[in-house]
């Protein structure tokens, strides 16, 4: 039904998960796996299931970041490999 | 969090995003019965709202929205509403969290369903949004760290 949609939010899907892969600096892999919770809260929602997706951006996007970035904090912000 | 220069728009900010937050996780827990969401999300929304001011203030401004001292008292009291609830409707002869048998005067069945799924949602929501803070601010802290 909605078959244009779920294909662009997979490519950024793919998008954000490979940047958050890939990154030397770890606060843009914690934003980028942000992006990647929102957008699986907008992928849960167009496969009909509101309350999954709503969890989803309300903690995966939500207090996950917060809490990854303070233990950004508390250790170091770059990757060794 | 940090002690480095504070900024005053993102302090701004996330005073003016705060109350917002709030307010619709209150919506979200008082609507949990007949909408997506709930107690756990609800209670989510709220730890969000306080975490931002904490991470935007520092431990100083955010311990005059919420103490950090209080946040194991709460979550405790919010464990105790929800199995308060539902043993009292097994000692009035029900099962456990059997909204019907709960001893509320004058109401129906179908409003002690409704009565009590918001009380458990409200001690839902109360344990949720306290563990979190709590959470956070044990990372801040590092007790178990140095």
């Amino acid at each position: 039904m909605y078959w244009e949609l779920e294909l662009i939010l997979f490519i950024f899907l793919l998008i954000t998960a490979y940047i958050a892969l890939e990154a030397n600096d770890l606060l843009i892999a914690v934003v980028m796996l942000t992006a990647f919770s929102f957008l699986m809260a907008l992928l849960f929602t167009t496969m009909g299931a509101v309350d999954v997706g709503f969890t989803e951006a309300v903690v995966g996007a939500g207090v996950t970041g917060i809490l990854l970035i303070v233990a950004i904090y508390q250790t170091t912000y770059k990757t060794e490999d | 969090m940090t002690n480095k220069e504070q900024s005053p728009i993102i302090l701004l900010g996330s005073r003016f995003l705060s109350p917002y937050i709030m307010v619709f996780g209150f919506y979200v827990i008082f609507h949990g019965h007949y909408s997506p969401g709930g107690g756990f999300q609800g209670g989510t929304l709220l730890a969000a709202s306080l975490l931002l001011i904490r991470i935007a203030s520092g431990t100083e401004i955010a311990s005059l929205q919420f103490k950090d001292y209080l946040a194991t008292p709460y979550a405790a009291l919010g464990v105790l509403i929800y199995f308060g609830t539902g043993l009292t409707a097994i000692f009035t002869g029900g099962y456990f969290l059997d909204y019907e048998q709960l001893p509320i005067p004058g109401l129906e069945a179908a409003d002690l369903r409704y009565w009590g799924i918001l009380i458990v949602e409200l001690g839902i929501g109360l344990t949720v949004m306290t563990v979190l803070v709590l959470i956070y601010d044990n990372m801040v802290k590092g007790e178990d760290y140095a």
